[in-house]
């Protein structure tokens, strides 16, 4: 069985922890064991921090590198946030002097890090690891007549240069994963476009971050989705209450459920809706319905 | 805002000196020759045409990099347009010159950040991360969802851990960031 240490992070399990019982039960479910990090902390996140204190944030997030070379396991994550930061540290650190810098650092907390633990997104470890084929046996419940629109959010596709994923408007991931689960997989209008969050704007400035999040929302709207899947904890909490501050401020009538991507996965795994946290997400999952496993 | 005749005496005095100083600091941490592609703007534009805070709010983007490249110091530091970027790297993705301009901004922000221009509510989450390892608190509401999901009521992470939540400390303590911190309050 292929092992993982999970990075949690700080969205995924104190903000949306069906997320992360989503991905543990799934994952399990399909082969792949994910371990706890113990002690770890916020990556941390790359546009807040990586704003303040470059080599805070760089040497913290080499702690959390280490934790995971400790254990003797590569990272999975399922925040763009935390992909964002751990796997550009690891890109960062694999250069030695760099290395040194942020050892010397390590040092005072007696840890050193050795430049070769590897960073993924629950997205590659679903079509790494797990694989189509493999999915494709394991499917009980094909999620048949079901809109499906797919937000990749920023930090897992870009800087191309660090994530080595392609060009950001090419990449089709989740849109083949909700094909291949028997969903339709719908395009949109300027799907590429960033949910609004990051960079400390939701925290800053929440109107500018919600008018991101509302101009995304109208081009679903438009094309009358069932629902919005997602792999970042941020966009989901950004797309999932942002929706409900956006109605809340009378410029949104009906909100567009929003679905983690393992969260997705679960579905199509026939594991029940409420132990995937799907009720838990502010949007109301009217989608089951379609699928027949409402009420 | 400085006049166009201030900011022409501004560049000719002082050229390229907050550039040199924002590739100086950002190469801490990132290659330094990705960061002298700050010389090589053009003025295009691609950037401020794909960036989707720029459709909504007054930024320029490639104003920034201009005024960096000006030493417009003050005028760039004190402006709130530096922290109007989402760092979602559409800007950096499309320069045809090569800019690693997210980066940029990021080290912009960092010089920003030190010179105490950090908005309260940033200020409260880095608050957060020296106390508790994490950029939000965990809540009564959340705790229970945990349990009722069948996980236990705090993750395994520094909110169980002590000895990790001082590891961090010590790390902010010798990067100097908790200095910065207590500094801007």
């Amino acid at each position: 069985m292929k092992s993982y240490a999970y990075f949690l992070g700080c969205l995924t399990p104190l903000r949306y922890p069906g997320i992360e019982a989503t991905t543990k039960i799934s994952m399990k479910q399909l082969g792949v064991e994910l371990l706890d990090m113990k002690g770890a902390t916020c990556c941390p996140a790359p546009g807040v921090f990586g704003s303040f204190d470059l080599q805070y944030w760089l040497s913290v997030a080499a702690r959390n590198l280490v934790i995971a070379q400790d254990m003797g396991v590569d990272i999975a994550v399922t925040c763009n946030g935390c992909y964002g930061t751990l796997q550009e540290a690891s890109h960062l650190l694999e250069d030695e002097d760099r290395r040194k810098r942020v050892n010397d650092l390590l040092g005072k907390i007696g840890k050193s890090y050795a430049g070769k633990t590897k960073v993924k997104h629950v997205n590659e470890v679903i079509s790494g690891d797990v694989g189509f084929e493999n999915l494709k046996n394991k499917m009980v419940k094909p999620l048949k007549g079901l809109r499906v629109v797919a937000h990749y959010g920023c930090h897992y596709l870009k800087p191309r240069k660090v994530r080595g994923h392609g060009i950001f408007e090419q990449y089709h991931f989740i849109d083949d994963l909700a094909k291949l689960l028997g969903a339709e997989a719908i395009e949109y209008k300027d799907k590429g476009m960033c949910c609004g969050a990051g960079g400390g704007v939701r925290s800053g400035e929440l109107d500018v971050a919600l008018d991101f999040t509302l101009e995304k929302i109208k081009n679903i709207a438009n094309v009358k989705a069932d629902c919005i899947v997602n792999p970042c904890a941020f966009c989901h909490l950004q797309l999932d209450r942002g929706q409900i501050e956006l109605r809340d401020r009378g410029l949104l009538k009906d909100t567009i459920p929003v679905v983690f991507v393992t969260q997705l996965l679960g579905l199509a795994l026939g594991l029940p809706p409420k132990n995937l946290g799907l009720y838990d997400n502010l949007t109301q999952p009217t989608y089951l319905e379609k699928l027949g496993l409402g009420g | 805002m400085k006049s166009p005749i201030e900011r022409k005496v501004i560049a000719v005095e002082a050229p390229w000196l907050l550039l040199e100083e924002v590739i100086n600091r950002g190469s801490t941490t990132f290659p330094k020759e990705d960061l002298k592609t700050a010389y090589d703007c053009i003025q295009c534009g691609e950037c401020v045409g794909g960036c989707p805070s720029g459709r909504r709010t007054g930024w320029h983007v490639r104003s920034t990099i201009r005024k960096m490249q000006l030493g417009l110091r003050e005028e760039l530091l004190n402006s709130d347009e530096i922290w109007l970027c989402t760092t979602c790297y559409t800007c950096q993705e499309r320069c045809p010159r090569q800019l690693m301009i997210t980066d940029l901004v990021r080290t912009i922000r960092n010089i920003a950040f030190e010179q105490g221009h950090a908005k309260d509510s940033h200020l409260k989450i880095a608050k957060n991360m020296l106390e508790l390892g994490h950029t939000v608190p965990p809540t009564e509401e959340m705790k229970k969802m945990r349990e009722r999901l069948g996980l236990n009521a705090l993750p395994p992470t520094a909110l169980q851990f002590p000895e990790a939540l001082s590891e961090v400390k010590k790390l902010a303590e010798a990067t100097g960031f908790s200095n910065k911190v207590s500094k801007a309050k």
